[in-house]
């Protein structure tokens, strides 16, 4: 035995600085893999509840393609995966800027689960409970964002910034002003606002940030005229800057006859201290798995809110809740463009963040704001004291940073995504940023209200060894991960059609047959 | 006989020489002379070393073939692997006097490599599937003269950068993303990239003016280490072929389009179906190339007032639309056309000027300042941007 290990001493030898990590590797297959014919785990029901025994009309012929598995099985296979895994609950997951990656609660999971017994088609009169959640989560978010109405059904933030372009596109087309076919956007707004105006059919113009790192005023006046639908555009940008002008980039866009479409899929740093409709926009969207702490499900199902002005209102998807007499009731918007997504919404989400929100209450979402801001500005204050660490254009940030390692990679040839990897060895990482790279070398921070100042000087201080193991040995850098799971990927799969497989049916299909 | 595709490197030891001392570029035996002196330590084997020992942990089995010494072999060793080694017809040898320069030991080895050595490296290698070459601006130059050379036979390449000067668009990001792109080349899989160079002796002197070379083929452009944000699809990278289908959705009827130098606007040709030049300044309209490579006179009688379009493609990494390797487009053409100028750019080149403005230099200061303002700059199929362009001698007194 390595006496060095011994624990046989005490007290307990105190741990190093840093985290000796060592993430697990299973090499475990795919569930449906392990699947074996006849394999059952059984839940028994509870006391008192009969089993319901469906009609045979809406019995399936046969079984579903589900993995068979024992529930011993089942339980190891999540939990080695979740071994081989970074997630919110494992690590300091401040990494993930623009993703908010912040704490969900898990009593609200509970609450959740309880509405998993319902069916979506069930008649309004038997689901009033959970029509009532709806409503009253709409009301908040209204009064979040200053909004008149606002729809639950996207199943995610691109979901509502679609749902988003298509009411700007039926409002436009109800005036007689179809001939308005341009979105304007920025550089440093979540590219889901380009590609959702250009899925929609619009030629989108893009402004490139000026100087100062704002989105260029003048273009966007030389941009704005005859032919333009909306500006769709976040604030603060994924630079973690707040536009000064933006109230003038509204008025800018209305002078030209176009709709303000703000993107606050992530308004963690605004809640309770601006409003959209204060600032005169005429839409925006939240992602509920941002702000309002529901879980990103890695892809979804998530949640997104698209909130509109009375003006709008009649274009919003459909059903919305609405609330007459004491009862509520399912309703289709007068002009509605449709559905976005099947049913009402993504009820469990809906009912996680309601619940979130109910616990908080006004002021508690405002010290969610003022707390992340304050976490940004002193996560920032630790990552800029780092050699070779900057946040260009050098100004304050609210939730999130985009830094930059230009001078560290300069120097040492080391590339920002290696040093995000190489992080990845103390049980943290970090995203670089979307393409292209405006801000060169990038890595960008959001560390949300969720963690205390002790995981973000752990967070800073594994960056700050990480870079000086880049001017001490570079190539020792370029070759990590050492305690990872994986690797390195290839990812090249995932920009091909050809290859890429989000189901297991799509995977059998492309890959073994 | 494998599977595997045939790998082939060629180094150019003195890349990059002149970088760490300051010389804003190695070309010329007197700038190598005077980073030796300097006490310059030649890295371009390492930096393809390091492209090499990428490739190789990604791909162990690919098959490497090379030339002998620093001009490739020392590299694939350095990087533990093994390959075939190719001897070109004239084994390098040093350029009088440039041998015994002061200097590292390395340095003594590599001294004395010209650009006929890289040309005749590339010449032997000819058979490879990809040929990955260490450098700068100045060895794609090279090595885009033997691919010319070679023709049809000529293989796609990829640039290690390793060079003072990585303006060209043949570069991988960084020597192990080159290594790993080759690991994961497929043969038929190539796009095209620009090789531009400076003029040495001006950028020294602070006088910049990148000029476009030509292109070369290579492998596929996919970011080895994307850090893509999972769940989130961005918009696909807007190519050349997309900017070049916006534009002649563009064209009207009746129009006469006059197309600058570069890939970009060649890809305008293409997508219009004429074949147009690289390098030279095209006339098209209606579908047809009224006129190719015309030089100024030439192009001044064929504008027609109030109904031709200048198209210009934006040129290496200093933002140049106007006087740089077009000087054909004159103040009178510009002043005769009379329409806005159609300015052509992917959002990477943009996104590359980091704020910076377009410039213009036609050589008519007052056409220049008129010319300045905001204008659109198309990046992609149905998407543009709005962007600030300035007269290069504004942007130069400050
Ligand atoms: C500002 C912003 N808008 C929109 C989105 C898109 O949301 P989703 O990933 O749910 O489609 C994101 C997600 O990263 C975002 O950060």
């Amino acid at each position: 035995m390595n006496t060095a290990e011994s624990f046989a001493k005490l007290p307990v030898a105190p741990k190093p600085p840093l985290r000796r990590f060592h993430q697990a590797r299973w090499d475990e297959p795919i569930i449906f893999e392990l699947s074996a014919p006849g394999r059952r785990g059984v839940a028994v029901p509870g006391p008192g509840a009969a089993p319901v025994e469906l009609p045979a009309s809406v019995r399936r012929a046969e079984p579903p393609k589900l993995p068979e598995m024992a529930q011993l099985h089942v339980l190891r296979h999540y939990l080695r995966l979740s071994q081989e895994n970074l997630g919110v609950d494992l690590n300091i997951d401040v990494g993930q800027g623009t993703c908010t990656m912040k704490y969900s609660p898990k009593v609200n999971d509970r609450f959740a689960g309880a509405v998993a017994e319902l069916h979506p088609l069930q008649h309004e009169d038997t689901v009033q409970g959970v029509l009532e959640i709806y409503w009253r989560l709409e009301r908040m978010l209204a009064e979040i964002s200053g909004m008149a109405r606002v729809s639950l059904q996207p199943g995610s933030g691109s979901a509502a910034i679609y749902a988003n372009i298509a009411m700007i596109r039926a409002y436009h087309a109800a005036r007689g002003e179809g001939h308005r076919d341009q979105v304007i956007t920025t550089m440093f707004s979540h590219p889901s606002n380009a590609a959702c105006a250009k899925t929609a059919g619009y030629e989108v113009i893009t402004l490139m940030p000026d100087a100062e790192g704002l989105p260029d005023i003048e273009a966007l006046r030389a941009a704005a005229g005859p032919r333009t639908a909306a500006l769709m555009i976040t604030n603060p940008e994924d630079t973690g800057i707040f536009n000064p002008r933006i109230q003038e980039f509204v008025d800018l866009v209305h002078e030209a006859g176009g709709l303000a479409c703000y993107d606050q899929a992530n308004a963690n740093g605004i809640l309770g201290i601006t409003r959209a409709r204060d600032a005169g926009f005429d839409l925006c969207h939240f992602n509920l798995h941002k702000t309002f702490s529901t879980p990103h499900a890695c892809g979804g199902p998530a949640a997104g809110a698209c909130g509109v002005s009375e003006e709008l209102a009649p274009f919003l998807p459909g059903p919305v809740v609405g609330f007459d007499d004491g009862t509520y009731r399912l309703e289709t918007p007068a002009a509605s463009i449709g559905k976005v997504r099947p049913f009402l919404g993504v009820t469990p989400n809906i009912v996680r963040a309601y619940a979130w929100i109910m616990a908080l209450g006004g002021e508690g979402l405002r010290q969610v704001a003022e707390t992340a801001v304050l976490n940004n500005n002193y996560l920032m204050h630790r990552i800029l004291a780092i050699p070779g660490a900057s946040a260009p254009w050098g100004r304050r940030r609210v939730e999130q940073v985009r830094y930059s390692w230009q001078e560290l990679t300069e120097e040492t040839g080391v590339h920002s995504e290696e040093i995000g990897v190489r992080a990845a060895d103390f049980g943290v990482h970090y995203w670089t940023s979307h393409h292209p790279y405006v801000v060169p070398e990038p890595f960008t921070l959001e560390p949300t209200e969720s963690y205390s100042k002790e995981d973000l000087d752990e967070y800073a201080d594994i960056l700050a060894h990480v870079a000086s193991e880049a001017r001490s040995d570079p190539a020792f850098v370029k070759e990590a991960p050492y305690n990872q799971s994986v690797h390195k990927i290839d990812m090249t799969s995932l920009d091909d059609p050809g290859e890429w497989a989000p189901t297991w049916r799509a995977y059998v299909r492309k890959h073994l047959s | 006989m494998t599977g595997e595709p045939a790998i082939g490197l060629v180094v150019n030891p003195v890349a990059g020489l002149g970088g760490a001392a300051g010389l804003k570029g190695s070309d010329g035996a007197a700038a190598q002379r005077a980073a030796l002196a300097l006490g310059a330590v030649p890295r371009a084997g390492e930096r393809a070393a390091r492209a090499v020992r990428a490739l190789l942990s990604r791909r162990p089995g690919a098959r490497l073939v090379t030339v002998p010494g620093p001009m490739g072999e020392d590299a694939v060793h350095a990087a533990g692997g093994t390959c075939a080694v190719i001897h070109p017809p004239a084994p390098p040898r040093p350029a009088p006097g440039l041998a015994e320069a002061d200097g590292p030991m390395g340095a003594r080895l590599v001294a004395g490599t010209t650009a006929q050595d890289t040309r005749r490296a590339v010449v032997a290698l000819a058979g490879v599937d990809l040929l990955l070459f260490a450098g700068g601006d100045g060895t794609a130059r090279d090595v885009l003269d033997a691919l010319r050379e070679l023709g049809g036979q000529a293989p796609p390449v990829l640039g290690v950068p390793a060079g003072v000067k990585v303006y060209s668009g043949c570069f991988a990001v960084s020597p192990a993303t080159a290594g790993l792109v080759a690991a994961a080349f497929r043969p038929g899989r190539t796009g095209e990239a620009e090789v531009v160079d400076l003029d040495e002796d001006g950028y020294r002197r602070g006088l910049v003016g990148p000029r476009l070379y030509g292109t070369v083929r290579v492998p596929e452009a996919r970011a080895a280490f994307s850090g893509r944000k999972t769940g989130s699809s961005g918009t696909p990278p807007a190519t050349v072929e997309a900017v070049a289908r916006e534009v002649v959705s563009r064209m009207r009827p009746g129009v006469r389009y006059v197309l600058g130098p570069g890939a970009t606007t060649r890809a305008v040709g293409r997508e219009h179906g004429v074949a147009t030049t690289l390098l030279g300044v095209d006339v098209v309209e209606d579908g047809r190339l009224i006129a190719a490579d015309v030089p100024e006179a030439a192009l001044f009688d064929l504008v027609r007032p109030g109904k031709t379009v200048v198209v210009l493609s934006v040129i290496g990494g200093q933002g140049f639309v106007l006087g740089r390797g077009n000087q054909q487009i004159s103040p009178r053409v510009l002043r005769a056309a009379r329409a806005p100028l159609l300015v052509l750019a992917t959002q990477r080149k943009l996104a590359a000027l980091r704020g910076r403005p377009l410039l213009a230099d036609s050589g008519d200061e007052d056409l220049d300042r008129r010319l300045s303002g905001h204008v659109q700059v198309i990046t992609g199929h149905r998407e543009s941007t709005i962007y600030r362009l300035r007269a290069a001698s504004e942007e130069y007194d400050g």
